[in-house]
């Protein structure tokens, strides 16, 4: 019972942690769904969404706002920044290279993770904030089961319930409004789009946007676990193999994905590492991500992709 | 005027076959060696003007020939045979270790210390070897899929190199120092030696990947770039071409790994090949240009000196901010700068040279 008490823990830690990689992943899903470029500044846009928030909230609290108006003023102002940021993107770097190859568009984002990452240290500086919007605490259950109880992170619970409702929210989106249905139609196909008289600078403006927003509660979960610091762009990296084995163009992908590659993670830390040395974290995603490449090359969920000559 | 191949007959087919095939640019390309071989050694043995510090020597150009080395391996393996790949540091790591493994000897089969020379081309032959066996997906997954798979090499060697004991002959420090380097009995210490010897690795290196790409099996590289599965009801086989691109490609990058961790690091850990290398490589080679030789070599220059620049200018200019505000600055500069190259030239700094070629034919006439 020990045995699997100490399991389940593990297990239902990986899965919470899952979902937060899934929140990054998502927003590269997004952008690729609806303008097949590879965004690489993802990270870096939730470093500059979590960095406008959280000095924003400080600067309310300082000159002494209620909580509950400070955060709403603080979203607000963050939403703002990272429009700002999506409209510059679209503007002076993508829109430009409408056209060209997916590696440039690919290289161009990693230019564009740099411009953010600068901008938003400049601006908001570059130490490590706090951030206090959920509780951190933990929460014991099933202790009638187990001996000991299984030991949950509240904070995870609720960057789990968050991750559900965003998923919801912007399945909704997709599906019942009139913007989210000319966002499929772009993501189908540019030029019938543009033919039937969808504005595209527009839609992939929106995208953008979106993919900031998304960023933006990935920053405000994040932040509340580690931090808001310029170590939380490295969270790019960890949704990449997450976005592999879920497909690059499916959402609920990218939350499968997600699960698949937190509790996987946790275990094979816990179980394999003992036996070829700690730290595996790092790479052992990649690896899984690997090997379902194997099997199927679109990913999980991904389209299968058809070439013709 | 002066550049024009008017009156130049190929009379025979080594003639046609030559890798320059007009007279001014052999004069141009053997001038450039005799400067690089001859004049800059004695610059430097002398001390004339930038020469004055080891400064330039060890900061610019010691860094410039290697990089350059690993960025035609980049080429290879992205611009002729279209492979995206993130992984490149790591096959640096593997040319480092391996040849310091190799320098140093291994004990546990009874290998003694090998001459420096075959260490780092054992060194590359290693890279070659996971090379080859991180390309195998590329059989299965291609473009960014692929880009992000190779990332999997990437980390993956960046923890086995911090990890595994046994590849830093168990130092406790976790790093590791360059073993003697005998060059043919001849020992390299002063920066004027490590530059030639950098040198000579670069030109005979690319000399042979100049001559791979215009090959048959460089013809076949892209091929499979330009459309794979057309080259493969051509005839090409696709497991022998992409698979001899991650090979050729990783055995360059290695070597310039080994050479980067002896030459310029001396002390070196699995820092110095960080995911953050291989970016900087995949940079080179797309604002150099995709498939050019010769863009390996500006797109390498590029990528040096522009933060070089953008750090010297500031200081330079004696404006008063600090050190943290540059660091920004530079990085928002340095994205600025790739995203405006990008989109003004995709086709990277090589297709410019090329445009500059041709007005050269016509000038100074319009026509």
């Amino acid at each position: 019972m020990q045995e699997l008490g100490s399991f389940l823990e593990v297990l239902i830690s990986g899965l919470l942690a899952g979902v937060l990689y899934s929140l990054v992943a998502l927003g590269f899903v997004l952008i690729f769904k609806a303008s097949g470029v590879f965004n690489f500044a993802q990270g870096a846009m939730v470093l500059l969404a979590g960095l406008a928030l959280v000095r924003s909230l400080d600067f309310l609290a300082h000159h002494g706002f209620p909580g509950w108006l400070a955060i709403v003023l603080g979203f607000v102002f963050a939403g703002l920044v990272m429009a700002l940021c999506a409209f510059f993107v679209q503007r002076y770097v993508l829109g430009p290279l409408i056209n060209q190859n997916a590696l440039t568009m690919f290289m161009a984002t990693i230019g564009a993770t740099f411009v953010i990452e600068g901008v938003a240290q400049f601006a908001f500086g570059s130490e490590v904030y706090p951030l206090r919007l959920f509780p951190t605490d933990a929460w014991i259950a099933g202790e009638g089961l187990f001996p000991g109880g299984i030991l949950i992170n509240k904070l995870d619970v609720w960057g789990g319930v968050i991750a559900g409702l965003l998923v919801i929210a912007l399945a909704m989106f997709f599906q019942y409004t009139k913007t989210g249905r000319a966002l499929r139609a772009v993501a189908d196909d540019h030029a019938a789009a543009q033919s039937v008289g969808i504005p595209i600078d527009w839609i992939w403006f929106v995208v953008w946007l979106v993919a900031g927003l998304v960023a933006l509660v990935a920053a405000a979960i994040w932040g509340t676990k580690l931090g808001v610091q310029f170590s939380i762009t490295f969270l790019a990296l960890k949704a990449l193999p997450v976005l592999i084995i879920g497909g690059f163009t499916s959402v609920p992908g990218a939350i499968i994905g997600g699960l698949i590659v937190g509790a996987g993670e946790k275990l094979a830390e816990v179980y394999l590492g003992p036996f070829i040395g700690g730290g595996i974290e790092y790479w052992f995603a990649y690896v899984l991500a690997l090997a379902v490449l194997m099997v199927r090359p679109q990913g999980l969920y991904g389209e299968k992709i058809i070439e013709r000559i | 005027m002066l550049y024009r191949e008017t009156g130049q007959f190929k009379t025979s087919y080594a003639n046609d076959m030559v890798i320059f095939p007009i007279r001014q640019d052999r004069i141009g390309v053997y001038l450039l060696l005799g400067f690089a071989f001859i004049v800059l050694p004695l610059m430097m043995a002398f001390h004339v003007a930038p020469f004055r510090t080891d400064y330039f020597l060890l900061a610019i150009l010691l860094p410039f020939l290697i990089l350059s080395l690993a960025a035609i391996g980049v080429n290879i393996l992205v611009g002729y045979c279209g492979q995206i790949s993130l992984g490149s540091g790591a096959f640096m790591a593997i040319g480092a270790y391996m040849a310091y493994k190799f320098g140093t000897g291994i004990s546990e089969i009874g290998l003694p210390p090998m001459p420096i020379v075959i260490a780092i081309l054992l060194g590359g032959l290693s890279a070659a070897f996971f090379g080859v066996l991180f390309g195998l997906p590329s059989l299965r997954i291609k473009g960014l899929y692929l880009a992000v798979a190779t990332l999997a090499a990437q980390f993956f060697f960046d923890w086995v190199f911090l990890r595994v004991k046994w590849f830093t002959n168990y130092a406790p420090s976790g790093s590791v120092s360059a073993p003697e380097l005998k060059f043919f009995g001849y020992l390299i210490a002063t920066p004027v030696e490590k530059y030639m010897v950098a040198l000579s690795f670069l030109t005979l290196f690319a000399l042979v990947a100049k001559n791979l790409v215009r090959g048959n099996i460089g013809r076949q590289w892209m091929a499979i770039r330009d459309m794979d599965i057309a080259a493969e009801l051509m005839g090409i086989r696709p497991l022998v071409a992409k698979l001899s691109a991650f090979a050729v490609s990783s055995f360059i990058i290695g070597i310039a790994g080994a050479l980067w961790a002896f030459l310029r690091l001396g002390t070196w850990e699995p820092l110095a090949f960080d995911i953050n290398r291989s970016l900087e490589l995949l940079f080179m080679v797309i604002i150099g240009g995709l498939g050019s030789i010769l863009g390996s070599f500006l797109g390498a220059a590029f990528i040096l000196m522009l933060p070089i620049f953008l750090t010297v200018l500031p200081a330079e200019l004696g404006v008063p901010i600090t050190t943290e505000t540059v660091s920004h600055l530079q990085n928002v500069i340095f994205g600025a700068m790739i995203c405006f190259i990008l989109i003004k030239e995709p086709l990277g700094f090589a297709r410019l040279w090329q445009i500059g070629k041709e007005k050269l034919r016509m000038w100074p006439f319009p026509y």
